[in-house]
């Protein structure tokens, strides 16, 4: 059967969803991606007209709190510090947004 | 200590009667859980240290009659936080990961007493059946150590059936609790969606997951599911509903006379014949003892695992795009700038099933795809959950099969992610639903001596008629005296 799926639109798909593949990667999951994309497809068998999707199986309607700026303690943010890849002085670190070598890419 | 031998409330009465003490109980059950972990590989982290000084604090305290877990050992799914613990939802994304704060179903666990002795094996991010696709290693079954525990909460359920602990707690988006509860001939129950606060709980798809107990006594699993169920200021979708006292209506007066236990024929279709041989004389026997059988239809369940595999993946794919290796989680080497930071990392930190859920999820949801996909997967998600509002206006329970399958060979699926997902075909439209259900033992396989299980659906936030029937199957059958012997032939 003819996959629904093209190797550039998986690459799309992998950009929208910051991920990268290898080519023998693409062409693999190009396949999977393509026969699960394929079993989606039994459900156009479906008459669903007039029926309203459901997004949620949750009894409660709107909850509403008061929104209120809550102080952590220096415990609190040093513990969420921790687990940061990379810290300066109380801040997260992170790489230039630009990359001054970039080439244009 | 072999848990084996005795239940949740015998454990209090001895804990609190000091026939045994908190510290002796504790350390008897991490010896055990260090003799069967060479073979069954259930726990990511042991939590030795701590679990032992909690003991001792209890001991030195004493125990209150409302203190039901106090002293008590029990485990805990990695992708429930946990202060201090490390929690890795099994991905390498997360594998230095220490929470800042506790899950509400943990801090309802703590202020109660229980002991937290480790935090247990799953499928990277709960998405799979079997724990194959742990980030670490794949557990194995106690019954047969060639097998899958099944999955996602398959520690949790092997560390159970193994003995190890009374109970350990799970999470099930779509058949992660009931399903390895099956394969390990042990009971596991998935809540009505809303009754158990998300709080704490590694994000997968938000309306489809929920907090659970795998236990290996019905009684038991009542308790605990009252101690974690609730209202929570933190969880909006928690639902405000009473929560009842479950375990009190379980005694020697609790029957199934009269029940209206509806079975769909749907339920039948691509089940193996050992499966169905032991579900048909699970039937049987319940309605020996008085309910009263009929056969149903649930028209859209063969729709049930496209429309699961869309929305659940869609939900998972907007939960994920929070690990980017900023602010916690892995981070990829020699990244030349922020946008390389996120892909790398991304790509480097998550499993291949989680990237291919990730992709499902993106490209349902994408432009061009998100009426034909999305759209419409949510159209048969309300199609879903009528059919069983059809069948509950007069019918009590439906019961079925929980997998088509007993517990497959390590192996034997992995590389093929439709087969496996089709393993999910009775379990998910339950959360599709957001109906409660549990898999309790129902016997065992005659084709390879495994265990099979009952799968038992209820009502929204009609948990006790799901306990009340599996109370009456277990006190009335010897299927759960059975336990595996590790390493032996069972």
């Amino acid at each position: 059967m003819a996959s629904k799926i093209t190797e550039q639109q998986v690459e799309h798909v992998a950009e929208l969803a910051k991920l990268e593949f290898k080519d023998e990667e693409l062409t693999k999951f190009t396949t999977q991606l393509g026969s699960i994309i394929d079993m989606f497809e039994d459900l156009t068998n479906v008459d669903t007209d007039g029926v309203e999707p459901m997004t949620s199986a949750s009894d409660r309607e709107n909850v509403m709190r008061e929104d209120k700026a809550v102080k952590s303690s220096k415990e609190e943010t040093d513990a969420l510090l921790n687990n940061a890849p990379d810290t300066d002085d109380g801040y997260i670190k992170v790489p230039a947004i630009i990359d001054e070598s970039e080439d244009g890419e | 200590m072999d848990f084996y031998q005795t239940d949740l409330s015998q454990l209090h009465a001895d804990l609190k009667n000091k026939k045994i003490s908190a510290t002796e109980l504790t350390k008897e059950t991490f010896d055990h859980i260090k003799e069967n972990e060479e073979q069954v590989k259930a726990f990511i982290t042991l939590n030795e240290d701590a679990a032992m000084k909690k003991a001792a604090e209890i001991d030195q305290q004493g125990i209150n009659d409302d203190q039901l877990t106090a002293g008590i050992p029990l485990a805990v799914k990695d992708n429930i936080l946990t202060k201090g613990l490390k929690t890795t939802a099994a991905s390498k994304m997360l594998e230095n990961f220490n929470p800042v704060y506790d899950a509400t179903v943990v801090e309802k666990l703590n202020n109660n007493g229980f002991i937290n002795v480790g935090k247990t094996n799953l499928d990277e991010f709960a998405m799979g059946s079997s724990t194959e696709n742990s980030a670490f290693f794949t557990t194995h079954n106690p019954w047969d150590l060639t097998r899958v525990p099944g999955g996602s909460s398959g520690g949790s359920a092997a560390a159970v059936a193994a003995g190890d602990v009374l109970g350990a707690l799970g999470t099930d988006t779509g058949g992660s609790i009931r399903m390895p509860a099956s394969f390990n001939g042990i009971v596991g129950m998935k809540p009505t969606y809303g009754r158990v606060s998300r709080w704490g709980i590694i994000a997968f798809g938000s309306s489809f997951d929920q907090v659970g107990w795998l236990t290996r006594t019905v009684k038991d699993n009542a308790l605990l599911t009252q101690m974690i169920s609730g209202s929570d200021e933190h969880d909006m979708t928690s639902s405000t509903k009473e929560v009842p006292n479950w375990a009190a209506q379980l005694n020697d007066d609790t029957n199934v006379k009269g029940l209206r236990i509806a079975v769909p024929k749907e339920y039948f279709e691509g089940i193996n014949d050992d499966v169905q041989a032991v579900i048909k004389s699970a039937l049987d026997h319940l309605e020996s003892l008085g309910a009263i059988v009929d056969e149903v239809s649930l028209p859209h369940t063969k729709y049930g695992v496209p429309a699961y595999y869309i929305l659940a993946s869609s939900e998972a794919s907007s939960n994920l795009q929070r690990y980017d290796g900023i602010r916690y989680g892995f981070r990829a080497k020699d990244v030349k700038n922020i946008e390389d930071v996120y892909v790398r990392s991304r790509t480097e930190g998550f499993g291949e099933e989680v990237k291919r859920r990730i992709m499902l999820g993106t490209f349902s949801l994408s432009a061009g795809f998100y009426d034909a996909y999305f759209n419409k997967a949510a159209k048969v998600r309300r199609l879903i959950a009528q059919d069983f509002d059809d069948v509950f206006k007069d019918h009590d329970v439906i019961l079925g099969a929980t997998g088509a399958s007993t517990a497959f060979k390590i192996g034997a699926e992995i590389d093929d992610p439709q087969t496996m997902y089709m393993n999910d075909v009775l379990t998910v439209p339950v959360n599709m639903a957001g109906l409660p259900a549990m898999s309790v033992p129902a016997g065992f396989s005659s084709k390879n001596g495994m265990p099979v299980g009952l799968q038992i659906i209820g009502k929204p936030f009609d948990e006790q008629t799901i306990y009340n029937t599996a109370y009456v199957f277990e006190q009335t059958t010897d299927v759960h005296k059975k336990a595996p012997k590790l390493g032996g032939q069972n």
